[in-house]
């Protein structure tokens, strides 16, 4: 656990970078700290691994107070991530992903070995071992980045706008990978962006930081989008937050109504005299749904099968315990306006429209009120 | 004058250069070979004593950010004329040596070739850690190196095609300034070219120039290597493939080390 | 303050024959038409080659730029000129020339073979430090090939190419002076004087007096490109919008 206790950063000009904080990072857990240039939201990640020291209260870590470990010692116990990812231009990528196991003193074949085992967990291909780093691509560099902040182990992790710089497709894998490492590490890492939709995916906690260093609101991304505190966090949050805020409630029980279907290798007389309103849900042999088929686009060329190549599919497929955003994205994206929801096994479970989508999310907020 | 005259001027030239009477010491004249050992003995000191003072003092710099003035500083020593300068040493130095010995004339010579060397190496030294990227630098003290470890395992390894290229452009000019040395006079491969001067034995002026050029071609090659073997693939750019890119960006940062003011 | 004292008392003293080496301004009052016109074929010889040198990289520079394969032999070949050392280029250019030892054109030409060596390589990175946008902004309002050179690259790649010119020149003002320990009339003239009269004891002046003009010629000549170079980028004093 990381507790900031009204930790300030005062320059010698009196530019404060960041005024009394008090937050806590909890073990275990991703804590974002976001908000626009000039919040300090670089500086105080800055401050718990002594690159910047504190001027004002304190910064604890494991009830150990960061100003009374000696620097390189505390940096070497923390992973450290940063926006260019800042790998060695002359060691190779297995070298620099082992940097910190051989300052602490690790043999060095058993720190290559360990390296190499993280190459895989970052999803790069071994063969990358032996490059140099201005080989990688950006997103490639970063991943490196991230196993060499990973190699001796540290619980916690330092992650200063690690994605920031790689485009946006890149930007998004990394995110999911990210997420998937940290489900299987469990590390405690205190992450800072300026992008408030990567805060909300990424943080289980996200904290936003108004210019000066002040901290604005400290809550759940949930908390955070249906409950902004001030108009300055709202208008940061930004638009559409009233339907981003759906993407983190699960409906729970769903009133799915049946749909009928038919199967790929039906015949498409089948198909037509199954249709209801002129479409018919179409579904592969293990049930699992292929796209709609609309009956006025007529049977494939000459014969009298579905033609694959004309199924709908640009329709989203929600999960039974999907959240609100989920289920009516899924309504709102299908040709027919019924959402196709499925289950665990992604097998077609029935379909929801939009109205009563809608329907379900005033009835919570009925309830709520 | 006709090309003629040209095609035989290299002709004496290239006997001058070949004939081994010319190479070996007389009781009259020194040879080739002995002016040659002395060009590069000097060459290598005068290097050698402008690296131990400005490879450190440019490392040191460079990682503090300190004392940058010494750089500037450094630089305006380029502006010098090396000749006049040379000439200065001599009649201030040698007087107080007497007898046989050529210390009245070493000294100056090698005082002269060290404040030409210095300049090249310390101000390439400074840019190279200078050049280092800052996310590097940052990457290697937030993962806990100390300042030492970051300036000899990070800035120290990233700096060497800059500093390399400083020590190849000292080591040339020190290898022609040492030629003027015989003009004060000191033993050298400049000996012929002021002794042919003087008697007009162009073919040996000349054949003192090209042994010059050729010193200095040797030299740079033979540097060239070294950095070669000691620069890490990562920095130079020579890997296989999609190396371009970095071996570019290295190529730009010593032309802007090159092209600093003076 | 004493040393001002020095040079002007020095000067005033009716005693020409002073050793001392702040007697150099008294030096150059004995012999000013000669010492002025040393200077002046000093400073032609350190600028006329530069000029050429530049006119000659640039078309270079250009090629190597314009056709990529051209810049790694043509950056290799003038950067192997560059490793002669001048005094040995001043002997070679006369047999490799056709023209005679102690011909007056053996230095300019060595000269303007260094000035060509640097500039070609630093025409060609300027012309390369032109951001690729801005070719491409040139090119889409129409221009064509030549005018975005002359009206857009050009100009942008000023001051790396007058970075480039200082060095030349300062560069070219002590080799100038070694060209005088071979017989040339210049500055240099003044260190061959200087040491002649050094036997047995130091006679300083000239020997200072040739240091003194050497380096304000060097720094006049610099403060002229840095002048130059600021009036034909007027965009770079510009104060950056807050």
């Amino acid at each position: 656990m990381i507790r900031f206790e009204s930790a300030s950063k005062t320059y010698p000009d009196g530019t404060v970078a960041v005024d009394a904080l008090d937050l806590v990072a909890p073990s275990g857990q991703i804590t974002v700290l976001v908000g626009p240039s000039g919040c300090g939201k670089t500086t105080s990640l800055r401050m718990i691994n002594r690159m910047i020291d504190a001027t004002g209260g304190r910064i604890l870590l494991d009830d150990q107070d960061v100003a009374k470990v000696e620097p390189a010692q505390l940096r070497r116990g923390i992973g450290y991530v940063i926006q260019h990812a800042g790998l060695f231009p002359h060691r190779t990528i297995i070298d620099n992903i082992a940097s910190v196991p051989l300052m602490l003193g690790t043999s060095k074949k058993e720190a290559r070995a360990g390296a190499m085992d993280l190459l895989d967990r970052v999803g790069l291909d071994q063969k990358f071992a032996r490059r140099y780093p201005a080989q990688l691509s950006g997103g490639q560099q970063q991943r490196v980045g991230v196993a060499r902040a990973l190699a001796a182990d540290p619980p916690v992790m330092l992650m200063d706008e690690p994605f920031s710089a790689v485009d946006p497709v890149v930007r998004e894998q990394l995110q999911d990978e990210f997420l998937r490492l940290q489900s299987d590490l469990g590390k405690t890492i205190v992450f800072v962006t300026h992008d408030i939709d990567e805060a909300i995916k990424l943080g289980d906690q996200v904290a936003v930081l108004r210019v000066g260093g002040h901290l604005a609101q400290m809550a759940t991304p949930a908390e955070l989008l249906s409950n902004p505190v001030d108009d300055f966090v709202a208008n940061f949050v930004g638009r559409d937050r009233g339907y981003r805020a759906l993407g983190f409630e699960a409906v729970g029980q769903l009133p799915l109504e049946p749909e009928p279907t038919v199967s790929l290798e039906s015949s498409f007389a089948e198909a037509s005299k199954v249709a209801t309103d002129g479409w018919v849900l179409v579904l592969d042999a293990g049930r699992h749904p292929q796209g709609w088929l609309a009956i006025a686009d007529g049977p494939s060329a000459g014969s009298d099968s579905i033609d694959r190549g004309r199924l709908r599919r640009g329709g989203t497929v929600a999960s039974v315990d999907g959240t609100y955003r989920a289920v009516l994205d899924a309504a709102l994206s299908s040709p027919t306006g019924r959402g196709v929801v499925v289950g665990h096994d992604g097998t077609f479970a029935g379909t929801l429209n939009a109205t009563q989508v809608v329907a379900l999310i005033e009835s919570r907020a009925g309830a709520a009120s | 004058m006709a090309t003629g005259g040209a095609g035989e001027m290299i002709g004496q030239v290239f006997s001058w250069l070949t004939d081994s009477a010319h190479w070996r010491d007389t009781p009259l004249d020194t040879g080739i070979t002995t002016q040659l050992l002395a060009h590069i003995k000097f060459s290598l000191i005068a290097v050698g004593i402008a690296g131990a003072i400005a490879l450190p003092l440019g490392l040191f710099i460079g990682h503090t950010r300190r004392a940058t003035f010494l750089v500037a500083g450094a630089n305006a020593l380029r502006s010098l004329p090396s000749v006049g300068l040379l000439v200065l040493l001599t009649v201030m130095i040698a007087p107080h040596f007497h007898g046989r010995t050529d210390v009245g004339f070493v000294i100056p010579t090698e005082i002269v070739l060290v404040l030409l060397a210095i300049p090249p190496i310390l101000s390439n030294t400074y840019a190279g850690v200078d050049n280092v990227s800052p996310a590097v630098t940052d990457a290697a003290r937030g993962m806990g190196m100390r300042g030492r470890q970051i300036l000899f395992g990070v800035e120290l390894p990233c700096s060497l095609p800059l500093i390399f290229s400083g020590i190849r452009s000292a080591t040339l000019q020190v290898i022609a300034t040492a030629t003027i040395a015989s003009f004060v006079p000191l033993g050298g491969l400049g000996r012929f070219i002021y002794d042919g001067l003087q008697q007009q034995d162009y073919p040996q002026m000349i054949g003192g120039g090209v042994l010059v050029a050729a010193l200095a071609l040797t030299a740079d090659m033979l540097l060239a290597l070294i950095q070669r073997l000691v620069v890490s693939r990562g920095i130079s750019g020579r890997f296989s493939k999609s190396g371009g890119a970095a071996a570019d960006a290295v190529d730009a940062a010593i032309t802007r080390a090159e092209v600093a003011p003076v | 303050m004493s040393l001002l004292h020095a040079v002007f008392a020095t000067a005033d003293s009716p005693s020409s024959a002073s050793s001392s080496p702040w007697h150099f301004f008294g030096y150059f009052l004995d012999h000013r038409s000669q010492d002025l016109s040393w200077l002046w074929t000093h400073t032609w010889l350190s600028v006329v080659p530069v000029i050429v040198g530049l006119l000659i990289a640039l078309p270079l520079g250009w090629l190597s730029r314009r056709y990529g394969w051209l810049y790694p032999p043509m950056v290799s070949i003038t950067g192997l000129l560059y490793t002669i050392p001048s005094i040995a280029l001043f002997v070679l250019v006369p047999p490799l020339l056709g023209l005679s030892s102690l011909d007056p054109l053996q230095v300019p030409i060595a000269l303007t073979v260094y000035s060509v060596a640097l500039l070609v390589r630093v025409v060609a990175d300027g012309l390369a430090s032109v951001p690729e946008e801005v070719n491409q902004a040139a090119t889409a309002i129409g221009y064509g090939r030549a005018r975005r050179l002359f009206a857009v690259e050009l100009p942008v790649a000023v001051p790396v190419i007058a970075a480039g010119l200082r060095v030349a020149t300062v560069s070219n003002v002590s080799m100038v002076a070694i060209a005088g320990t071979i017989g040339m009339s210049n500055l240099g003239q003044l260190f061959q004087i200087g040491k002649d009269l050094s036997t047995p004891t130091a006679y300083y002046p000239p020997i200072v007096l040739g240091i003194v003009l050497c380096v304000l010629l060097a720094l006049v000549l610099d403060a002229l490109i840095i002048l130059a170079t600021r009036l034909m980028t007027p965009w770079r004093r510009a104060v950056p919008a807050k």
